[in-house]
């Protein structure tokens, strides 16, 4: 009988932590297709951060570092400057690359470190249970804003891909969603493309992808796929952020 | 025998080159040496001073509080540092700079006005190498062409218009009679 | 003609790194250990490595982590409140059993302090930089020529031991200048980094570097085995220089710069006629107990000299363990100690006993 879907070689053979309906499954399948497509398993090396995707490091059949909170893209320029024929990507959700770990993000960004962010935004902390992150939406509702995002008191959300497009150091700035097979295609296109930049030394590439809580944000796991279609996409809308393919002739300034 | 020197003065002003040159010299030498600069937020125009230490023996603490010789390129320095130096030790004043008279008489007082003497002879900034040839002539601690092989050592030929400068510096304050 | 080269303290650490085959730092400039990072700055370049300015003191321990982790060797230096700001980073490099060398050119604080040489900073090197129940490797040169030598005995015993090591130095150690010979670089057998995480290339199972461990038992058990390796450093990697002991009946214990003032001052003492010695630690961690427990034995009193309110005195009253009084002299906020005011301190000493 011919096999026709089978689990990607650079994903592990165990079973995953994560909530039912959560996003971060889909995720991890992409980032390991990509790897077995180019064929680099044996060459990378990951950057599991804090948060949910903590455990990342058991879940890639490639080499792992943990590295502390926000602090993933600082190790990851420490194994790329030393090892720069490898491939090196971080996993990151939005508290620990929008919040704590900001000024690395931008400066791993602006320096043109030749890594993978793979970057996870459902709009709240899932780890501790719930709260408030850089990118909780205007009005919504997290344990650390019980009555509403208010950007008065609460401040503003941060578009991370928007931000970043701004800095030379940057190859390739994408958000994509996987709520639907048409986006999760998009998806592991840009992931696709954002590893393949590092073959060419082309700069960061970041693939914002926007994702699920159901735990966190209280709903199904299909409302939450809802949610994200009516309320995060209008907030975050999807698409080629740069692209020095595109616009620079093929590799950052 | 251990010989402990304090150069003060204007960052700006040489005096942490001054002291490296005596450094320098010492280790050629063979003697054991110490060299401690001040360092603060002023890198020019400042109080700029730095302990050297050259000695026979292991050199214990490198910071110079009561020096055997004490070269003074400003007045704060002088002010500052002229009742420390060791009974019986050398007081080296730039006398274009600093107009005032050590009532001291158990040191040996050298007025020397070094700057003045730079710019009469076309060398300005060279003030704190005719004060080291005026030290050399007071002190013999050093062989007066050792000396000047030793700090001509780190100029590369290209420069040969410095080599001149410090040449001619060095051989104006030895020759210089205070 | 001499071997010697005339440089600064941060400098004769820089070209020791090179020289003992370090290529990778990455730090943050910060007064009194900028020399380091310039020097380099400009070296590494020549010699195919890389000197990397981070944005921040975290980053930059976060980098040096990255390449402790894929099995490189890696330096990175910083002064007192960038050494806080590392803590973290330490903390995880500890966790994870890597090997680097971390420098410490130590200015006065708390807070923004000052920029003048201090030891204030031995409690947090020995005792707490970084959360969590961890050891450094922690060397206390006391002139420019140690702060050449235990650079490379810091890789070697960072690169046995996995883990981090720290050169604890002080604004006057980084700043002055005095010859260095460098001569023949010790040679080590040092073990395979088999466990680094550098890319498997389908030869081997993945590595994985990390510091969680969800369930209590097994970090338990994890801390208990780094324990263990800690307890043989203690055994075996102490060390000291003993002054003038033999006959000594006040023994001073001074690390770093201070130990030099007090030699002054032990020469000025005995040519007085007062029997007076010092023991040097030029390790910290592990502390030289047992030299201390021996001189406690014969030593009326003893005292403790350092750039502090008084740290290190906790340890030395440890190792004494009540034998004889440990006093104590020190000066602060980047005030160097004079001999004289040591040697005044010894003579009220000689007074009591």
């Amino acid at each position: 009988m011919k096999t026709v879907f089978d689990r990607p070689a650079a994903l592990s053979d165990v079973p995953l932590h994560y909530c039912p309906g959560c996003t971060h499954g889909i995720i991890h399948r992409l980032v390991a297709e990509a790897i077995d497509e180019l064929g680099i398993a044996g060459q990378t090396i990951g950057v599991a951060s804090v948060g949910c995707s903590v455990f990342s490091y058991n879940y890639f059949e490639c080499d792992m570092v943990q590295a502390a909170h926000g602090r993933a893209p600082a190790v990851a320029t420490g194994i790329k400057r030393t090892h720069p024929d490898n491939f090196v990507f971080t996993y990151q959700g939005d508290g620990d690359l929008a919040a704590i770990g900001t000024a690395e993000t931008v400066h791993s960004a602006t320096r043109g470190e030749n890594i993978t962010i793979i970057f996870v935004n459902n709009a709240i902390y899932g780890m501790t249970g719930g709260q408030m992150a850089p990118t909780t939406l205007p009005g919504q509702v997290t344990t650390t804003s019980p009555y509403g995002r208010d950007r008065s008191i609460q401040g503003n959300p941060i578009r991370v891909c928007e931000m970043l497009s701004t800095l030379d150091g940057v190859a390739l700035a994408a958000r994509v969603s996987v709520d639907s097979p048409k986006n999760v295609m998009q998806a592991k296109k840009m992931i696709l493309k954002a590893f393949k930049n590092q073959e060419e030394k082309k700069g960061l590439s970041i693939v914002e992808i926007l994702s699920t809580c159901p735990t966190n944000w209280g709903v199904s796991p299909e409302k939450a796929l809802d949610w994200v279609r009516s309320d995060m996409i209008p907030y975050y809308p999807l698409g080629v952020y740069k692209d020095v393919d595109a616009t620079e002739g093929g590799a950052a300034k | 025998m251990t010989t402990a020197m304090l150069f003060a003065g204007f960052g700006g002003q040489g005096i942490l080159f001054s002291g490296k040159q005596m450094a320098k010299s010492a280790m050629y030498a063979g003697k054991n040496v110490s060299w401690l600069p001040s360092y603060g937020p002023e890198m020019r125009g400042g109080a700029a001073n730095c302990s050297v230490i050259i000695s026979d023996e292991e050199v214990g603490s490198p910071l110079v509080t009561s020096p055997d010789v004490l070269v003074a390129m400003n007045l704060p320095s002088y002010d500052k540092f002229e009742t420390s130096v060791k009974a019986g030790g050398y007081l080296i004043v730039d006398s274009s700079l600093i107009n005032k008279k050590s009532e001291r008489t158990d040191i040996n007082v050298c007025y020397i006005p070094a700057t003045a003497l730079a710019s009469e002879n076309h060398i300005e900034g060279m003030a704190n190498v005719i004060v080291l040839g005026q030290l050399l002539k007071l002190t013999g601690l050093f062989d007066y062409d050792t000396f000047l092989a030793d700090m001509l050592r780190g100029i590369p030929e290209s420069k040969a218009a410095l080599i001149e400068k410090n040449k001619k510096a060095l051989e104006l304050g030895y020759n210089y009679n205070a | 003609m001499s071997e010697k080269v005339l440089m600064k303290g941060n400098e004769a650490i820089a070209e020791a790194a090179i020289k003992c085959g370090c290529r990778y730092f990455f730090g943050y400039p910060i007064t009194p250990q900028t020399e380091l990072s310039e020097y380099l700055a400009k070296k590494m370049p020549k010699v195919g490595g890389l000197c990397l300015q981070a944005e921040s003191e975290v980053a930059a321990i976060n980098m040096t982590m990255g390449a402790a982790a894929s099995g490189t060797r890696v330096i990175t230096s910083s002064s007192s409140p960038g050494i806080s700001l590392k803590s973290e980073g330490i903390s995880y490099i500890a966790g994870c059993d890597l090997p680097c060398v971390i420098v410490n050119i130590q200015r006065g604080g708390p807070g923004l302090g000052g920029i003048q040489p201090s030891q204030a900073d031995y409690y947090q090197a020995t005792r707490g930089v970084g959360h969590g129940d961890l050891r450094l490797l922690v060397f206390a040169p006391s002139s420019v020529q140690e702060m050449a030598q235990l650079t490379i005995e810091a890789f070697d015993l960072a690169d046995i031991y996995r883990m981090p090591a720290m050169i604890l130095a002080d604004g006057a150690l980084g700043q002055m200048m005095e010859p260095v010979d460098f001569g023949a670089i010790p040679q080590r057998e040092l073990p395979a980094k088999d466990w680094a995480a550098c890319g498997h290339e389908n030869k081997r199972k993945k590595n994985i570097v990390n510091s969680l461990y969800i369930d209590p038992q097994e970090l338990e058990n994890i801390v208990d085995q780094r324990y263990e390796r800690y307890a043989k450093i203690e055994e075996t990697e102490a060390r000291c220089e003993e002054y003038l002991t033999e006959d000594a009946d006040i023994v001073l214990v001074s690390f770093g710069i201070t130990a030099r003032v007090c030699k002054t001052a032990i020469g000025a003492a005995r040519a007085e006629g007062i029997k007076v010695g010092m023991i040097r630690p030029i390790t910290l961690w592990p502390f030289p107990k047992k030299a201390i427990q021996t001189a406690a034995c014969s030593a009326k009193a003893m005292l403790s000299v350092e750039m502090s309110k008084g740290q290190m005195i906790d340890d030395v009253r440890l190792a004494v363990n009540g034998q004889c009084p440990v006093e104590f002299y020190g000066r602060t906020g980047g005030m160097i100690p004079t001999p004289d005011a040591v040697l005044e301190k010894i003579r009220a000493m000689q007074a009591q006993l």
